[in-house]
Parts: C-alpha cells; sequence; structure tokens
C-alpha cells in the first residue's frame, strides 16, 4: 500500500486542480503534450481539407469550381498548415509528452516554457485560421517568394497574416527547441550517460538543436519582409539596392533544414518501434547516432537545391548537388540498420509494423526521387513541376506521416491505458496507402508530361486529364482511410478493454508507470545500467512505484526531479520545478497582442504590450528561488545532492547558453544578408554610406569593454553598456542614411536595432540580477543567476561591437 | 536514373519482404555487413557515377559564347511574354508567341517587369527564373520544326495557370519570311 500513498502525496504536489482555472494554469507536460498532438491534428484535418479541394479543382480540366484567388489561397494555407501547424507541433507535442517519460524524469526542465510554447502555438495558428475565414489568407504560396509576396504584388493584409502568425507560432518552436534539448542533456534519471539514451532522445537532441540554427533565418527573414511591406524599406527590392534572391536564401536555409526537422523524431519513433516489433536490440546504436548527427550537419549545407534554376553558377551548383546527394549517405545507414534489424529478430506483423511497412517503401520511394532532382540537369525540367509535389509528399508523408500513424498505435495503449482491439486500423492502412500512392505517384508523370505547381487549372487535351482524376480519386481514397483512423482511436479511447502495462514487452522507460501517467510520471526515479532498463528488470515499475528509487520522498511540496552530468549521467543535482501558474497564458496573450497590433498597423500601441513583456519577464524569473541556503539534501539510497538554486549550471543557465545560440543565428543570418546584398545584390554600393565617426566608435567600444570586464560592479558594467547603447542609437539616428533610401540603410538600421535592442535587454538583466541578490536570493548569490546575466552581457557587447564595426569601418575605410 | 532507381527499390522490398520470411533462421547479423556495405559504400558508389554523370551532362547544357546562337530577349509580366530579337530591317517584337529557327540553338535573355517567373518549353529545355534585377540566359534548341508549348513555371499570382506561350520553330524558308518581317 505503501505505492498508493506515494501515489496520493505525489498526486497533490504535481496534479492539476480541477476546474477551468486549472486548465488554464497548468504547465503538466503529459498535459501539453496532449494538447499540442490533438491541436496539430485538428490542424492535420484543416490542411487535409484543404487538400481535397485542391483536387477537387484540379480533378478535371477547365474546372470552375474556385478560380484563382481563392484556389491560391488554398494552396498557400495547405501548405503553410501543415508544414507549421501540423508537422512541427505534432512531433513537438509527442517529444513534450514521451521524452521525460523515456529518460526518467517527471518533468522537461522548463515547464511554464512548455505551457507559453503550447499557448504561442494555438493563437499563431487561430490568426492563420481567422484570415481563412474571413477569406483574406496567405495567397503567396506557403514559400511566399519576394517581390510576389510584397507591398506593390500583395497590397492586401494576406501576408502579414502569414508573416506574423508564423513568426508567432516559430517562437513556439524555439522555446519549446530549448525545453527539449536542456531536458535531453540534464533531465535524465541517474546512469543514464549519453550512450544508454533510447534513440529517440538522440534524434530529438539533434532536431532541437537544428531547430535553434535552422528557425532563425526565417524569423529573421520574416521581420525584414514585414518591416518591407510596412515601412518601405527595401531588403527584397532590386530597384533599391534589395535582392529578391536574399529571401530565397533565408527562406530555404531555414526551409531545408526544416525537412530533416520534420523526418527525423518521426526516424526516431521508427528507430524505437522496430527493435520492439523485432524482439531483438537495435542494430548499429553508434552507426544510427553517427547518422544522425551527420544528417543534422549536411542539411544545412543543401538549401540551394530549392534554387537551381534561380541563375546561380554551375560551379556552385555542383557543389550543392553534391551535398545533396551525400545526405543520401547517413538515410541510408538507417534504412540498413533497420533492415537489418528485422533481418536480426523475429518480426511481427503487429499493426504499427503495418505501418512502418508502409514508411519504408513510401520513404525510400521518396528518397530515390530525391537523389534525381539532386541532379542539375534533371531539375531543370522537373522544378517547379508536379513531379517535385509528388517527390515531396513521398518524403513528408511517408518519413513522417506513416511513422507517426505507428507510433499512434504503437504508444496509443500508453495515453489511453486500453488494449488495441479492433482491425479497423488495418483497413484504415490499406485505404491510406493506396490512396496516397494512386494520388502521388501519377503526379510523377504528370509532371514529367509538363504539369507545372500551383496552377488552378488546365486546358483540355495535353495528356494531363485522366492522371489528375486518378489523383483526385486516390486523394479521396486517404482521406476516408485518415477518417477510419480517426473512428479507430475514439473507438479505443471509449470501449476497448484494459491493457496490461507495458503490452509491447519493450525496454524502454516510458512503460515503467502506470498506464495512462499520473502527472508525476513515477514516484521514484530508476538507477539506469544499460540501454534498456525494462529488459533486464521487468518489475522495475512496481518496484519505482513503491518508492525504491531516487526521491521517494515528497518534500516542501517541491517538484522535484533530477539533473545529471551530461555525458556520464553521474547525479549532479536536484532540479525544484516551478507549478502551475497563469503567468504563461498572461505572457502568451501579451505576445499575441503585439502580433495583433502589428497586424493592424497600430504601431504606437506595440510600446505596451513590449512594456508588458519586459513586466512578465521579470516576474516570471522573480518568483522562483529561495532565500536560504538548503546545502546538502538526502535524495534516497543514501545519497545526497544540493538543489538547483544552488549550483553554477542550473538548467537555467543552459537555457540560456541554447537560446543565446538560437538568437546568435539570428544574427549571424542578418550578417550574412548584410554582406550578401553588399556583394552580390544588383544596384550596389548605395548612394551614401554610414557617416563614420571616430569619437562614436572609441564611445561605443569604451562601453563594450567596460561592460566586458569581469572584475567590475553591476553600476560599472550598467555604465558601459549604457554608453554602447548610446553610441548604437547616435549611429542609427543621426550618422545612418534613411532606411527607405536602400537596402543598405535598411540593413544598418536592423543591426543597430538588434545590437541596441540586446544591450538594453543586458542592462535589464544586470538590474534584476542585482534587485535578486539585494532581496536575498541565493540564486543570486550562489547559484547561477550572476552567471546569466554575463552571459547576456557578453552576448550584448559581442553584438554592440560587431553592429558598430560592420556599420563604421567600411566608410573608415574608403 | 528510373531503371537505377527501380532496381534499388527493388533490392530493398526484396530485403524486407525476407527479413520477415526467414524468421527463425538463425545465424547472427553482422552490423557492419548491413550498414556499411549497404548503408555506406553501396549509396556512396552509387550516388558519386550519377553526380559525376549529371555534373557533365549539366556542363553540356549550358549557354556558350557561339556564332552560330541566335540571342532573344524575353520579358515577362503579368501575364504576357515578349519577346525581341533582330530582323533583317530592325529589332522585331513578337507577344506571346517566340520565334526561332529550327536546328539553331538559342539563347534566351530572361528579364520581368513585375515579379518572379520562369521560362519552359518542356520539350525545348529545362527552365530558368527571371529575377527582377538579375537577367538570367536560357540555352534553347528546336531540332525539327513545329510549334512547342511554352509556360511560366514560378507561381506568380492569380494568373499563373494561363501565362503561357507558343513558340514556334521554322525552316530555312519560314525563318527568311520571318526575319523579312513577312507574317509567318
Amino acid at each position: 500500500m505503501k505505492a498508493l500513498r506515494l501515489h496520493r502525496a505525489f498526486e497533490a504536489i504535481w496534479g492539476t486542480p480541477a476546474g477551468w482555472r486549472g486548465s488554464l494554469a497548468t504547465v503538466n507536460h503529459s498535459t501539453l503534450g496532449v494538447r499540442l498532438m490533438v491541436t496539430a491534428f485538428v490542424f492535420f484535418l484543416i490542411g487535409g481539407v484543404l487538400a481535397m479541394l485542391i483536387r477537387a479543382q484540379l480533378a478535371t480540366p477547365g474546372s470552375a469550381f474556385v478560380g484563382p484567388e481563392i484556389y491560391n489561397q488554398l494552396f498557400t494555407m495547405h501548405g503553410s498548415i501543415m508544414m507549421f501547424l501540423f508537422a512541427i507541433p505534432m512531433f513537438e507535442g509527442f517529444a513534450i509528452y514521451m521524452l521525460p517519460k523515456m529518460l526518467g524524469a517527471r518533468d522537461l526542465a522548463f515547464p511554464r516554457m512548455t505551457a507559453y510554447g503550447w499557448w504561442c502555438y494555438l493563437f499563431g495558428g487561430s490568426m492563420l485560421l481567422v484570415s481563412m475565414l474571413l477569406g483574406i489568407a496567405p495567397d503567396a504560396g506557403w514559400f511566399l517568394y519576394t517581390p510576389l509576396s510584397s507591398k506593390p504584388y500583395s497590397p492586401g493584409i494576406n501576408s502579414d497574416f502569414w508573416l506574423l502568425g508564423i513568426t508567432f507560432v516559430e517562437i513556439s518552436a524555439i522555446v519549446t527547441a530549448v525545453d527539449i534539448i536542456v531536458s535531453i542533456l540534464k533531465l535524465r534519471a541517474p546512469g543514464m550517460s549519453l550512450d544508454r539514451m533510447p534513440l529517440f532522445a538522440w534524434y530529438m537532441l539533434v532536431t532541437a538543436a537544428m531547430m535553434l540554427i535552422g528557425f532563425p533565418p526565417l524569423i529573421l527573414g520574416s521581420i525584414l519582409l514585414e518591416l518591407e511591406r510596412a515601412f518601405g524599406w527595401p531588403f527584397f527590392e532590386a530597384a533599391r539596392g534589395g535582392d529578391s534572391l536574399l529571401w530565397q536564401h533565408l527562406f530555404w536555409l531555414f526551409g531545408h533544414p526544416e525537412v530533416y526537422i520534420i523526418f527525423l523524431p518521426a526516424a526516431g519513433a521508427v528507430s524505437t518501434i522496430i527493435p520492439v516489433m523485432a524482439r531483438t536490440p537495435i542494430l548499429g546504436y553508434g552507426w544510427i547516432v553517427a547518422a544522425i548527427l551527420a544528417l543534422g550537419f549536411l542539411s544545412f549545407g543543401l538549401w540551394v537545391h530549392h534554387m537551381f534554376t534561380v541563375g546561380i553558377p554551375h560551379l556552385a551548383l555542383a557543389f550543392f548537388s553534391a551535398a545533396s546527394t551525400l545526405v543520401a549517405v547517413p538515410t541510408g545507414v538507417q534504412i540498413f540498420a533497420w533492415l537489418g534489424t528485422l533481418w536480426a529478430g523475429r518480426p511481427q506483423m503487429h499493426l504499427p509494423m503495418l505501418y512502418l511497412i508502409g514508411f519504408l517503401v513510401t520513404f525510400v520511394l521518396g528518397g530515390l526521387t530525391g537523389v534525381m532532382v539532386a541532379m542539375v540537369p534533371f531539375d531543370w525540367q522537373a522544378h517547379d513541376t508536379a513531379f517535385i509535389t509528388a517527390h515531396l509528399h513521398y518524403v513528408l508523408v511517408g518519413g513522417f506521416v506513416f511513422p507517426m500513424l505507428a507510433a499512434a498505435y504503437y504508444w496509443l495503449s500508453h495515453f489511453t491505458g486500453r488494449r488495441y482491439s479492433y482491425t479497423l486500423g488495418k483497413a484504415a492502412f490499406w485505404l491510406i496507402f493506396i490512396g496516397f500512392h494512386l494520388t502521388f505517384f501519377l503526379m510523377h508523370l504528370t509532371g514529367l508530361l509538363g504539369q507545372p505547381r500551383r496552377i488552378d487549372t488546365y486546358p483540355e487535351g495535353v495528356g494531363w486529364t485522366l492522371y489528375n482524376l486518378l489523383s483526385s480519386v486516390g486523394a479521396f481514397v486517404m482521406a476516408t482511410g485518415i477518417a477510419l483512423f480517426i473512428i479507430d482511436v475514439l473507438l479505443q479511447l471509449f470501449h476497448a478493454p484494459r491493457a496490461p502495462r507495458n503490452p509491447w514487452r519493450a525496454g524502454t522507460l516510458e512503460w515503467a508507470m502506470m498506464q495512462p501517467p499520473p502527472s508525476y510520471n513515477i514516484a521514484s526515479l530508476p538507477q539506469v545500467h544499460d540501454r534498456e532498463p525494462l529488459e533486464t528488470a521487468p518489475d522495475l515499475a512496481l518496484s519505482l512505484a513503491r518508492g525504491e528509487g531516487y526521491l521517494a520522498l515528497p518534500r516542501n511540496g517541491w517538484r522535484e526531479t533530477l539533473a545529471v552530468d551530461t555525458k556520464s549521467g553521474r547525479i549532479d543535482h536536484i532540479v525544484v520545478l516551478p507549478g502551475n501558474s497563469l503567468l504563461p497564458l498572461g505572457t502568451a496573450l501579451v505576445t499575441g497582442s503585439f502580433f495583433l497590433l502589428v497586424l493592424l498597423k497600430l504601431y504606437p500601441w506595440t510600446l505596451l504590450p513590449l512594456a508588458g513583456l519586459v513586466v512578465l519577464g521579470w516576474r516570471w524569473a522573480w518568483v522562483l528561488g529561495d532565500k536560504h541556503a538548503h546545502g546538502e539534501l538526502p535524495i534516497g539510497r543514501g545519497d545526497h545532492a544540493p538543489i538547483h538554486a544552488e549550483v553554477r549550471d542550473s538548467p537555467g543557465w543552459w537555457g540560456s547558453v541554447f537560446l543565446s545560440i538560437a538568437d546568435g543565428s539570428l544574427f549571424a543570418a542578418l550578417i550574412f544578408g548584410h554582406a550578401y546584398l553588399w556583394t552580390v545584390a544588383p544596384n550596389w554600393p548605395p548612394p551614401a554610406l554610414v557617416t563614420a565617426s571616430l569619437p562614436v566608435v572609441i564611445a561605443g567600444l569604451l562601453g563594450a569593454a567596460l561592460a566586458a570586464r569581469r572584475s567590475s560592479g553591476v553600476t560599472v558594467t550598467g555604465a558601459g553598456l549604457g554608453l554602447l547603447l548610446t553610441a548604437l542609437l547616435l549611429t542609427a539616428f543621426r550618422l545612418a542614411p534613411s532606411p527607405t533610401s536602400h537596402a543598405y540603410g535598411a540593413v544598418v538600421a536592423v543591426l543597430l536595432a538588434y545590437a541596441a535592442l540586446h544591450a538594453a535587454l543586458a542592462l535589464v538583466i544586470c538590474c534584476f540580477a542585482r534587485a535578486r541578490r539585494r532581496a536575498g536570493y541565493i540564486a543570486a548569490i550562489n547559484g547561477a543567476e550572476p552567471r546569466i546575466a554575463r552571459l547576456w552581457t557578453d552576448y550584448a557587447v559581442a553584438a554592440g561591437a560587431i553592429a558598430l564595426a560592420c556599420t563604421h569601418l567600411p566608410a573608415l575605410l574608403s | 536514373m528510373l531503371a537505377g532507381a527501380a532496381a534499388i527499390f527493388g533490392l530493398v522490398c526484396a530485403l524486407l519482404l525476407l527479413a520477415f520470411r526467414r524468421r527463425g533462421a538463425d545465424q547472427p547479423v553482422s552490423a557492419t555487413a548491413w550498414i556499411v556495405g549497404g548503408g555506406l559504400l553501396f549509396p556512396i558508389a552509387t550516388l558519386s557515377a550519377l553526380l559525376g554523370y549529371g555534373l557533365i551532362v549539366g556542363e553540356q547544357l549550358l549557354p556558350r559564347a557561339d556564332s552560330a546562337t541566335l540571342r532573344v530577349g524575353a520579358e515577362a509580366r503579368r501575364w504576357q511574354w515578349t519577346f525581341t530579337q533582330p530582323g533583317t530591317a530592325g529589332p522585331i517584337r513578337t507577344r506571346d508567341v517566340l520565334h526561332v529557327p529550327a536546328g539553331r540553338p538559342i539563347d534566351v535573355e530572361l528579364t520581368t517587369r513585375d515579379v518572379i517567373h520562369a521560362f519552359w518549353v518542356p520539350r525545348l529545355a529545362g527552365k530558368m527564373d527571371a529575377i527582377p534585377g538579375r537577367p538570367n540566359v536560357l540555352r534553347i534548341e528546336a531540332h525539327r520544326p513545329g510549334v512547342y508549348h511554352g509556360l511560366c513555371a514560378e507561381f506568380c499570382g492569380a494568373g499563373h495557370a494561363r501565362h503561357g506561350f507558343r513558340v514556334v520553330a521554322h525552316d530555312a524558308a519560314g525563318w527568311a519570311r520571318f526575319q523579312a518581317g513577312e507574317a509567318p
């Protein structure tokens, strides 16, 4: 009965209070993970309905079902929804739900961030839905190429909805990526060294890192395009020194890694499920990890293969063509590891396996056509035709939807506690599989017959008619299959009998808990000795529930979980996680009001939410922590550890490091944009450079040097930041040419604004650190807070110095 | 490329099928053989060959200075194509129809008045974008006289689907008549 007593005690600490207030305030990762997945699935259905409308339009030549204005909204929204509002949030939700359970932790590292991310996603996604209901949805393609999306050719509010709504959703993706990466690196069960991590955690680690590097270029691009649309800053306008290709580079710098960001989590599910289905450990764990790392790295070197027809020199194309084919190698490694695993074991044809076969067949075909379009001469023909539509659906539906359906059937009993007991899933599979291949295999042929993408109509008698009709029929067959899947899941949710724990006899830790899982996951944390803890200790779940692991004693009402040394998995400290709070919702609402005000062009009013964000951010960090030291606390099994407020590398420190990496990626993309325009864009040099001023540069650099000094107090650091800020603002308002005159002035203005914003932010953080120390918070005296303040100060110093150099040096030298 | 892809796809399917057939066979499976052989060596060998071939073909398709080449201008706008080329009595401008001699390489210089478009005649060559501020050149050649359909391949707004044109390739006599300014 000890297990039940523990359950009640932990439930009181970790649970979500009943009622709407509790639902709004919850920060529990299981609840939020499910919310993300359900929301993403709803968006999947909406995107699917749009796809059906597209296929209805294309079923016959000369169709008058919808006109081009509506049709352009349909395919723009189909692509945007499936990419940004379905695929990414779906795997994020899955990772948010599953990672702590697989890693033997009780929650993610930043529970309030998890909640904030969900709210941002919900609000940003809703903005796009509203635009659709009003008939003013984005209509310039999901890639929003300029100048089609610029003010002269898209004067309506449509593109603004995309730029602002998607950026809002991207904020959610960035904070979630930080949350995931820190949780994987720090919040694991004791003994789980890096090489004992479940493969899924490796996949998510690389995915999250890619999100941190890959999403900021798009965020930057969106900011620049919105600035151009709103204020006429000509970043992408050739006549004033901009270049529409800069948008394409920024977009695909995000857009190609994005494909792997979507594929890797699904591949992580595959690598988890296949060995269980084959009843043998995965073949080549180390090889797979190496392949994931290689894929993450390579995926940033091939974005130009989306731009083979823009007139880039053939030699440069050769490099990107080679990189695009090279990326097939780590993918091949994984596929052969999966095939080898199936050979090594005794594969069983359960429902998840059926979907995995659907995945393998479809994805391999998509990969093969991918190699074809990586060949430059072939791509010159196939680019922007239905062949590409077919290829990308083979990769994304094959590489993401099929594995996620397999994952749904594999893990459903984890969510529901019920046993799978219907055969509808099989029928659903065949409908989806046959419908999919009918739809998209034929598109290869229509593409080769010359049918371009994004046409709302086509003439009769060019040989596309029959294929298009059959494609449309296939699409509706596939939709029927999806409907059957939904019915099947609902039946299982409400009618299926209770399942035994760990029905697949899997080895990973997520099965070592009640199903459905309690709010705290596990009553005590296990000591891990190998990659499949449940394989060696099948009774682990019971022993953990009885409190035989770590942190089995509820203390002070704290939400405790353990942080370990990243590499070895040795116990490092106790993390006391924040409880339920309305702050995430409030912050997301204020963030949303900022985007809404920009959308409505009420620019002066945006100062209100910006000030609100500073206040809320301050409060966000202030409400945590303790004013007296606890020292080493017992954690069970005879071990002791300090709490995170009393160590210097707390999760907050790690979170700041990774957030600054994402921030740095955005800054790097901005510098790239500056250099790109300077060297490649037409209509350069600009009519006027920044008026160089040696005194301003010296004052700014002096300020930077003061702020960067380790030994000085907060006052000196603050004064240094103030001086740097003044130099930046002087340059922007007194010395720089107008941002509307030429792309040079525009990009200089953004550089200076970026650096000034960071100097101001560092100033606020330094004030915060000082106020906390004065108030006597332990974390501000012995913990990570001074270190975090130092990190952001150093960042601001570096950004400020670089911005000053970029703006003044060219003029000083010329 | 198609045959190779089909063979690889067949191989993967066969391996997958056999994995289920051989259930119960107990010889151990070597990770190195599968992963190094199947996942590393096999794709690297195939892809290197394919890549080399692709680059050679790509190089041959590039426009090169050549006295036999005819140079024409193609200006795209929403939603129209204007072609300009030298004639015997001064430049000839045509709208939505490009006249070319058959059997002679043509360099099409692509420009745009507004958004990005792409010039594509599927039966004559690959495609190339017309980008504001950056003229591009595409080499096309019609080996036989006839009419070839061309279209805009880059999404350019509401009229994108109707942004097509024709290429008329003339025999020697027809070409002479066109150049002289007679209606073809």
